[in-house]
């Protein structure tokens, strides 16, 4: 995003540097004489400032869940990693209620996985419908199937570009989808995302803060959440559950390359109001290689 | 990938950092600019990864000392190249030496990334790769239909011709319907005497191509039966109040520059404007003064530089004038740039995606999980869901004569071709060698290449300009020759077969290549949670690059770049700048031919339309 030229970055991370860290984070040179008593957020903002000297990179310090909603006018976008679900769904929230919309992501890499939730609310954006484009069937069936794509000439401009508009549902409405309605295969991860979630939240723990030794708890949780879905347990692996389980915060240098490559064409995306934006979750998995989207919203938001 | 402590690696790039490399190439700062880009980047990596193993190299990856000794000391390599000659000599290597490649590319927000490993899946060469796209002779001097055919008129015949070496044949004075070509109008138009005034020829200039031979080409019927006429188009209509003429104050302005530019003497400073028909006229007018005025020496032996700003700023307006006459949408520098300059989007986030990607197929490599190495896609648009596609490696095609040893077929006429047609066309173009050795039978017919004495080479220059049935042994039909390259321990045999005439249009070479024949049936699986289900289907095409590569459908020696570093594949991260947006026509993925069982989750992949379509083009 820095390297595009966005107008400014605000960063918020106020841990300290972990080996984990110091093993996905490139930013930041592995001299503790340097990085000793500072947190993440003001050691990236140095990094980060050098990459391209006409974007504002600035620290912003405190909580963010105790701030005002007016806070939030200040940006066009917001993107949450390493939160807690409580934590995503409040800022989520506070963001849907600004007069003026923020875009809101929200990511997570664990292990060799990791989600993208992305919340644009009602997005009214460009679409380049030129005859050179040739979408592929799936891409016109999609269009049409979210009512973006305006079969009447109306919003075709002259200059083969469409007006589209999609309406995103908040966090808590797209986790709240009982999971027999959603779409038919859906990534896994989506699933294991949610029982470890939950498990962190009940148990009171971090993000991240899990290990192998949780398992027997975690898999009594998808037995829960399974029942309460009336859905079979093996439809969330074990063997997925188990490594993102022991992988506990640790994320994988090249998954993380891959889901913020992704990401950061999203923020750009929106805020320059180009380009057909993802629409809502997208997962990748380097077990199976596929980097998907998974379009979960009720009929009714969108 | 620096995360490993054992972990040894040389990394090999020729170029050095450009200011237009910063916006994503974030090893690199504004005060790295000139330097070595494998220097900096290794002590960029250094600085977060103090105890890594990394031997920079600023050389060139063709270069004789990267032999394959060399390439068998590694255990992987990792392709990040720019081009297709260099991409099939590492192709080469690492068959002959055995080692996994992993190749790689981007185009603006697609890319992918592929696995080749000898004996186990396919080698970089056993899918074809795209050739230059070459428009036929008639759309560009005469009936343009799309802006980049304007560029290829004003940077290959107009800018030749002007600049360019004079004793070569041009085709920009178009044929008239009494079949007279249009100079006899004028003596040669295009030389300047010495006392003529630069502004004063270049309005002859302009009214010449612009305005006489457009009226020419009008006088064809039948040509515009069925196709919109231009308008030709004349200095004093367009710029009525010729300020160039009111010379004086606008001359004196312009102070001794660094760079020499018709946009700052005009006062045009923004290359993403698109200007009006008369703002390119000027830049037109005052770029030509320009050379004439301050670059007098370098007429009569440019080619066009994309990196040369008043070539670039000439080109531009030419084509935009060009275009305007046609009816065609103008362009701004920036686009123009791109594509004169073949130059192709470069975006970080797929950069980062694929690279992240690379990484991933490397790490089995080296941990010896050759099972699970796949390739992988990366969409601008979801197919299926799915914006990155995994496709299992397919088997080697028995049919590629670079892994597998086919011969192949070369239609010739053998009296006329001359030996230093099937070198330069045929051994070094379409086969990529670089050192080759030509053999009948036995006999060694020709070699290429450094480190051969100066008699040899002088006695192979004499027997290049023979026809092959002329060669001491003689070259016919039946002939197999054997074509060697040592360096890339690569060899494959060609059957001649003579043949007389060949389409001026289609055949341009006067030559063709076959016997390499495409793999058609292959399964192809997207390797899918454990599961493995199969299909037969068409084979997946690479993915083609975006921007146009374009050259007139004839030859021209002495050109800078090779056809074949021209055919662009999917271009890595190196000095490339992002172009036009609009001719996103040739944006390619793979398309959904059949929906099978929803249960699977194979994605079936098929040559996409487009691709069909170009190849229909050229």
């Amino acid at each position: 995003m820095v390297l595009a030229g966005i107008g400014s970055l605000t960063l918020m991370d106020d841990r300290s540097v972990t080996e984990d860290v110091l093993q996905s984070n490139f930013l930041i040179p592995p001299d503790e004489a340097y990085y000793s008593g500072r947190s993440l957020d003001e050691l990236c903002c140095e990094s980060l400032k050098d990459f391209n000297p006409m974007v504002r990179v600035s620290v912003e310090k405190g909580d963010l869940s105790q701030f005002d909603g007016e806070f939030f006018d200040k940006f066009d976008a917001v993107v949450l990693s390493c939160c807690s679900l409580k934590t995503k769904k409040a800022i989520n929230e506070k963001c849907r209620r600004r007069p003026r919309r923020v875009a809101f992501y929200a990511i997570e890499c664990r292990d060799s996985c990791g989600e993208i939730f992305v919340d644009l609310q009602k997005y009214t954006y460009i679409q380049v419908m030129s005859s050179y484009v040739a979408p592929c069937l799936d891409y016109i069936l999609d269009c049409y199937k979210h009512g973006c794509l305006d079969t009447s000439d109306a919003s075709k401009k002259s200059d083969g570009t469409a007006e589209c508009q999609l309406n995103y549902p908040s966090l808590e409405e797209a986790i709240s989808i009982a999971w027999r309605d959603l779409p038919r295969k859906v990534s896994k991860v989506y699933f294991a995302m949610r029982v470890i979630e939950r498990f962190e939240l009940s148990e009171g723990r971090n993000p991240g803060e899990t290990s192998i030794s949780d398992l027997p708890l975690i898999l009594k949780m998808r037995k829960e959440l399974c029942d309460a879905q009336s859905l079979g347990e093996s439809y969330i692996p074990t063997s997925l559950l188990e490594r993102i389980l022991a992988a506990g915060g640790k994320e994988h240098p090249p998954v993380c390359a891959i889901l913020g490559g992704v990401l950061g064409q999203e923020v750009i995306k929106a805020i320059s109001g180009k380009g057909d934006p993802l629409k809502n979750f997208f997962y990748f998995d380097t077990a199976d290689g596929k980097g998907i989207i998974e379009d979960m919203s009720n009929s009714s938001t969108s | 990938m620096a995360s490993g402590s054992q972990l040894e690696a040389i990394k090999i790039d020729m170029d050095t950092i450009e200011v237009s490399n910063l916006n994503r190439q974030f090893l690199f700062r504004q005060s790295h600019v000139g330097q070595s880009k494998a220097k900096v980047a290794r002590d960029a990596v250094l600085k977060f990864r103090p105890h890594i193993n990394i031997t920079p190299c600023h050389a060139n990856i063709k270069d004789p000392e990267f032999d394959v000794e060399f390439f068998k000391k590694f255990n992987v390599v990792l392709n990040g190249l720019d081009n297709l000659d260099a991409r099939r000599h590492v192709n080469r290597l690492c068959l002959a030496a055995e080692v996994p490649l992993v190749e790689s590319g981007t185009t603006g927000f697609l890319g992918q990334v592929t696995v080749h490993v000898k004996g186990k899946t396919e080698c970089y060469e056993c899918q074809p790769k795209p050739t230059p796209k070459t428009y036929p002779v008639c759309t560009i001097t005469s009936t343009p239909s799309k802006f980049v055919h304007c560029i290829v008129w004003a940077k290959d015949l107009l800018f030749a011709k002007l600049f360019g070496d004079k004793n070569q044949e041009n085709d920009l004075n178009v044929r008239s319907s009494d079949g007279t070509n249009s100079t006899n109008h004028t003596e040669d138009v295009f030389e300047r005497r010495t006392d003529e005034d630069p502004e004063q020829y270049a309005c002859k200039i302009y009214d010449h191509v612009f305005g006489y031979n457009i009226e020419v080409a009008l006088t064809n019927e039948e040509t515009w039966k069925s196709r919109n006429k231009p308008r030709p188009l004349y200095v004093r209509d367009v710029l009525p109040d010729n300020l160039i003429q009111q010379n004086g104050s606008l001359e004196n302005s312009v102070t001794e520059e660094s760079v020499v530019s018709s946009m700052s003497s005009l006062g045009l400073k923004n290359p993403q404007d698109i200007w009006s028909l008369s703002e390119n006229s000027k830049i037109f007018l005052e770029a030509l003064r320009l050379f004439i005025e301050r670059r007098q020496k370098d007429i009569g032996n440019l080619t066009f530089d994309k990196d040369d700003q008043l070539a670039v700023e000439f080109v531009t307006a030419a084509a935009n004038i060009r275009a305007s006459s046609f009816g065609i949408p103008l362009h701004s520098l920036f686009e123009a740039k791109g594509i004169a300059g073949n130059i192709v989007h470069a975006v970080a986030t797929t950069n980062a995606i694929i690279a992240g990607l690379i990484v991933i197929e490397a790490i089995k490599i080296l941990q010896g999980d050759f099972e699970n190495l796949r390739m992988t896609y990366c969409l601008e648009h979801p197919s299926r869901k799915m914006l990155l596609m995994p496709v299992q490696p397919f088997e080697a095609n028995k049919s590629c004569y670079v892994c597998s040893e086919t011969p192949l077929l070369l239609e010739i006429n053998t009296r006329t071709s001359k030996l230093r047609d099937f070198v330069e066309k045929i051994v070094k173009n379409k086969l990529g060698m670089h050192s080759p050795l030509i053999m009948h039978g036995s006999t060694l017919i020709f070699e290429a290449g450094d480190g051969l004495e100066e008699d040899v080479v002088a006695n192979y220059a004499l027997i290049l300009d023979k026809a092959l049935a002329e060669l001491p042994a003689p070259v016919t039909s039946g002939t197999v020759l054997t074509v060697e390259d040592l360096h890339q321990e690569f060899s494959c045999n060609i059957n001649i077969k003579h043949r007389e005439e060949f389409d001026e249009e289609k055949e341009p070479d006067g030559m063709v290549l076959a016997g390499w024949i495409a793999p058609t049936q292959k399964d192809a699986r997207i390797v899918s949670n454990g599961e493995s289900t199969s299909a037969a289907h068409p084979a997946v095409t690479e993915m083609v690059e975006k921007s146009d590569d374009v050259e007139i459908a004839r030859e021209k020696p002495g050109t800078k770049r090779k056809l074949s570093e021209m055919s662009e594949m999917i271009d890595h991260v190196h000095d490339i700048k992002p172009c036009s947006s609009h001719d996103v026509g040739d944006q390619v993925h793979p398309q959904e031919v059949e929906d099978n069982d929803d249960d699977d989750d194979i994605v079936i992949l098929d040559e996409n339309p487009e691709t069909r379509k170009k190849k229909r083009l050229q």
